[in-house]
Order: structure tokens, then sequence, then C-alpha cells
């Protein structure tokens, strides 16, 4: 187990590295000023070299690899540089997570039980009704772009219904139940967005549980459909499930960019589109590697969770990934 | 790749067949087999009627985008007799927007852009994903390796944060958004291609051609490439349907590089869905149809092309 452990870490910080040599390359190959692209045709030449000074686009690419890999580390970014002049990246960073994680954390609460719930039971009815309008909604739902869906529900949900709120984030001072009542639309959204996607990933691999012989096994044991369930297919059957929640984390901290901008929440995703709006580079970067970071973590999280679970897995997982 | 057919004849899986020109047990009837199963698998896609309906969907929208003025007698850009924030009416089937123009004109002309782009970056990502994804299953090595390690790092952040990043610092520009898209969908074409090469690598018939001293050029781009055709398929209507989705969020955010007046769906939604809290629905609900009706036609189609396959 530790070597494993010790193994899958090391593929996550060669990971982390390639990203950090990326998001170095990006504005060093773009053609042109890119100065000038991001602050407008129009932008004074004072703003100009403000600008490159915050892409720190003047040093060798050497150095600015090595700047940004400090930063990592010492999770120091420097100052923002526009969306909120002089304060620390991180704490923008930062406050901006705790936000995200609000709404990810309510998401989850509502989203997994039903889609796993909605998966056993689409697999124990398989080719029935049941399963066929639950795979099928699911689908439907689940390939609607999160903002299309957040403008959705502002409609149906947020303008008849005095209960559900136009703002995600509730005023100041707010007690928790009122500030879920606001994240409850963009969680709604999440759950139509990720359904059918968690549903199906859990009824393929309650279906493959319940076809294996250690089931019919249990079964012949006398044991009670509820004890099999509960004992021998759940174990086998969410491994998959908690595979894809783990790479979907990172999704859902920082793809919903839109979903945050529709219900004005501010989260990792609207801190990023202001610091596009603003030209605000330090921010941005921060930002995204923020996401990638915590996409890593999750999906370590989820290695380690699903070798804890099957000890089958820790033989395979991290060798060709 | 280039020289590439689907119907072109296989090139048999019995390697040890030593009698090719006989009807009853050659080579022959192999590829009759093949080929009748592929025309199998498409009867029953034209009849399958997920297909059918998705079919339909995409074209009507691929109508609008190529002859808008076909189906509306209105500009985009011009207003109409009812005053702005109307309602659907007689006059206008879908109401106003904010302004006074035509919903339902600016969803027919709202098409062009987004079948403009979705459809040339899904194309530019499969070619490169495909080339990429077949070089590196059956060279393997240490290049595959390190392009092994590049994709998982790419894909660690969501395809719309990369997108944000690279359309900031490159520019908005319509050229910029497409090869953006088509960048960004390489990474997960490549380890989808890559994986089934490396399947095809193993068998009878790439060892075969091996022995038979083919070149890896003809082996990956004759052996291997029409036995992933499939694979191929599925894969760029998938990627179809996410590049409508990643353009229209693109487009929702304001960064295609376009005039916020163009008709486009994504820009239209964002100019508009702030005026649903004063029940003024309909100038961003319809867009936004619009966009969940193209997403949903090419899944429909993925799907029914994936099930055929399978079949």
């Amino acid at each position: 187990m530790l070597k494993f452990i010790a193994r899958r870490l090391v593929l996550g910080l060669i990971t982390l590295a390639i990203l950090l040599v990326i998001i170095t390359l990006i504005p060093n190959i773009a053609p042109g000023d890119p100065a000038r692209k991001i602050a407008g045709g129009t932008a004074t030449p004072e703003r100009l070299a403000q600008v490159n000074e915050s892409l720190g686009l003047r040093d060798p690419v050497s150095t600015q690899l090595t700047n940004l890999g400090q930063s990592v580390f010492t999770l120091d970014f420097g100052e923002s540089f526009s969306v909120a002049a002089g304060q620390p990246v991180m704490d923008l960073v930062f406050t901006a997570l705790g936000n995200s994680a609000k709404l990810v954390a309510l998401s989850l609460i509502i989203m997994v039980p039903l889609a796993i719930l909605g998966g056993l039971v689409a697999a124990y009815k398989k080719d029935t009704w049941i399963d066929r309008t639950i795979v099928n909604t699911g689908l439907a739902f689940s390939s609607i772009p999160d903002f299309v869906a957040g403008v959705f529900l502002l409609a149906f949900l947020a303008v008849p219904f005095e209960f559900f709120k136009v703002q995600a984030n509730a005023p100041p001072g707010s007690s928790i139940l009122v500030q879920i009542q606001h994240l409850l639309l963009p969680a709604i959204a999440v759950l139509m967005v990720y359904f059918g996607y968690i549903a199906r990933i859990t009824r393929a691999g309650t279906i493959t549980s319940l076809d294996a012989d250690y089931t019919r096994t249990a079964f012949m044991r006398g044991l009670t459909t509820r004890e099999v369930f509960r004992k021998h297919v759940a174990r086998n059957a969410l491994q998959p499930t908690v595979a894809v929640l783990g790479t979907q984390l990172g999704y859902l901290f920082g793809g919903m960019v839109a979903l945050e901008i529709v219900f004005q929440y501010p989260g990792l995703g609207n801190l990023i589109i202001r610091a596009v709006d603003r030209a605000d580079y330090p921010v941005l970067r921060a930002g995204v590697l923020t996401v990638a970071i915590i996409y890593m973590l999750a999906t370590l999280a989820a290695d380690l969770l699903i070798a804890w679970m099957n000890p089958r897995a820790r033989l395979n997982i991290g060798e060709d990934a | 790749m280039t020289a590439f057919d689907p119907e072109a004849p296989e090139t048999p899986h019995d390697p040890l067949d030593l009698h090719p020109a006989s009807d009853e047990d050659g080579g022959a009837p192999q590829a009759a087999t093949r080929k009748q199963v592929r025309k199998e698998q498409r009867m029953m896609l034209f009849k399958s009627p997920g297909f059918i309906i998705g079919v339909l969907i995409v074209g009507f929208w691929v109508l609008s985008a190529v002859w808008p003025s076909l189906l509306t007698t209105y500009g985009p850009d011009e207003f109409v007799d009812a005053p702005p924030r109307t309602g659907p009416s007689s006059e206008a089937w879908l109401g106003t927007d904010g302004v006074g123009r035509d919903v339902y004109t600016r969803i027919i002309y709202g098409a062009r852009p987004i079948l403009i782009v979705a459809p040339l970056a899904t194309a530019i990502a499969i070619v490169m994903g495909t080339f990429l994804g077949l070089v590196m299953g059956y060279y393997r090595g240490w290049v595959d390796e390190i392009l092994s390690r590049i994709i998982e790092a790419i894909l660690s952040i969501p395809v719309i944060l990369m997108a944000i990043l690279v359309v900031f610092t490159f520019g908005r520009s319509r050229p910029v958004v497409i090869f953006t898209i088509a960048i960004l969908f390489v990474p997960a074409i490549t380890r989808t291609i890559r994986s089934a090469a490396i399947a095809e690598s193993e068998l009878d018939y790439v060892t075969s051609a091996k022995m038979r001293g083919e070149s890896g050029v003809f082996i990956v781009s004759r052996e291997i490439l029409p036995n992933v055709t499939g694979l191929v398929v599925v894969e760029l209507t998938v990627r179809l349907g996410y590049a409508v989705f990643t353009y229209a969020t693109l487009a929702f955010l304001g960064l295609v590089g376009t005039n916020i007046t163009t008709a486009d769906w994504g820009i239209d939604v964002s100019q508009n869905y702030e005026q649903i809290v004063r029940d003024v629905w309909w100038p961003s609900i319809f867009p936004a149809m619009a966009i969940a009706s193209l997403v949903i036609g090419v899944n429909l189609i993925t799907d029914s092309i994936d099930k055929a396959l399978k079949s």
C-alpha cells in the first residue's frame, strides 16, 4: 500500500510539473505582443508596461518557470493587478475557493445519493421502462451546458416560486439554512448535469457486479436481496462511481464558470472570469492552477479509496494511466 | 492517413489462409461478410428513431446556418413591427428582444457561428488526435511515454478553463477559438485511439503484416486505421457535441471575439438572461433551447451510431 501511495504521488508531481511548463509557455508562444492583445488595441504605454510586468514576460522562460514553481509551493502568487488591485492573489483565490467548496459540497450531498440510487434502481430493473426512463432523461440533461440548465431553472423555478433565489450568494451573516436556500438552484443545475452521468456509471458497475460469481454465491447462501446489495454488490459496484467522482471534482470546482455567472456566485469560476475581463493575469493563472491541483488531489483520493475498497486495484492503478 | 477508404477491401484476418481466391472458404467471402455487416449496421442505424430525430434536428440547424433567408423574412439586426420585449405573437413568433429585434430570426441566423466553429474544430482535433493516437499506440517507446504524461496534465484542467486561458492570451478571434477548441480536444481523442491501437497491435493480423515486412506507415494507415474507423466515427460525434457545448459556453462568457450584436445563441443568452426575473424570458430561453436541441440532436446521432457499431 505504501509503495502504491508513493508511486501515485510521484505521478501526480510529474503531472503538476508538466502543467507548470504548459502554463508558462502559453503566453510566450502567443504571436505578437500578448500584453497588447490582453490590454486591447487602445491601451496606453503605461498600461502595456503594467500588463507586461504582471505577465512577467520580460524574464527568460526558465526564470518564469521557476518563479511559477516557487509560487505554487509557497502559495504566493504576488498581488492582484486589477480585480482587487494590491491585494494578495491567494487571498482572493482562497475566498473564492471557500465559496466554491460550499456550492460543491451542497451539490454533492444532493447529487451523489440520488444518482447512485438511480443507477442501482436502473440496474436492478434492467431493460424495463424504469431503467430506460432513468438512463434517457439523465442522458438528455447531462448533455446540456450548465449555464443553459441554469437559465432554465431561473425561468421555471426562480420566477414562479419565491422560495428559490436568483442570487446564489446569501446576504452576509445569513444562517446556514438561508445560505443553503440561496445555493439550491445552482446545486439543482449540477444535479441535472451530473445525474445521468453518475447514474450510468453506477448502473454499469452494478450490472457487472450482479452478474459476478460472488453475488450468485451470496444469493445461494440464502442472504436477502438487501444483504447481498449492501455487503457484496455495492462495495464492488461503486468503484467506478468513486473513480469518476474523483475526476469530476476538479470540474465542479472550476468548470462551472458560466453557472456561477448566471447565479452571480463569487466562486473560483467567477473569479477567473473577472480576472479575464480586467486582464488580471496573476489572478487568472493562480485560479487555473488551483483548479488543476484540486483535480489532482481528488483523483489521488479517489485512487486511494478504490485501492482500499479493492486490494486488486493496487496493482493496476498508476501502472499505465 | 489520406489514402484511407472505409470501403477498401480488407486484409484477411486469417494470415494462414492459403486459398485466397476460392469462393467457398477463402478471403473473398470474409471481405463480403464484413461488407455485409457494415450494410446491416447502416440499415439498423437508418431505422433507429434516435438517429432519425437527431438528423432532423441537426439538419434543421444546418439549413438555418446555410440559408437563413429561406426560413425568415426579417434580418438579424432588423427592428420588427412590435415594441421591444413583446411576448410571442403573430408579428414575432418567439417575441422580440430588449431592443425590438425578432427573437426567432436571431435564432435562425445564430446557428451559423456555432455550426462553423464546432465542426471545424472537431475535424481538426479528430485528424490530429487519430494520427497521434495511432502513432503512439503502435510505436510506443519513450515518445509515447512523454506525450501520455502531457496528455494527462492537460486533461487535469477543465477544458473550459484552459480555453479561457488560451483565448485570453492569444486574443479573442474566431480562428483562435477554433484552434483552441481543436487543440484542447486532441488529448482525449488521442487517449481513446491510442488504447484501441495498442489493443489492435497485439492482434495476429498486425503480427503477420510485420512478418510480411510491411512498413510501419503501411501497417498504421492500411491495417490498424480501418479497424478503428468505428471508434473514430463515434469519437468524432462525441467531440462534436462537446465542441457545440464549449463554443456556446465561450460565447456566453463573451470570449469568441465577435460583436455582442452578432446573432449567436450563447451571446444572445448572455445578453438577455438578466431579464428573466422581470418575466421577459423569451429572448434568452429560446436561444438556450436552441443550444440544448443542437447538443441533444448530435448526442442522439452519437448514441445510435455507437449502438449500431456494437450490435
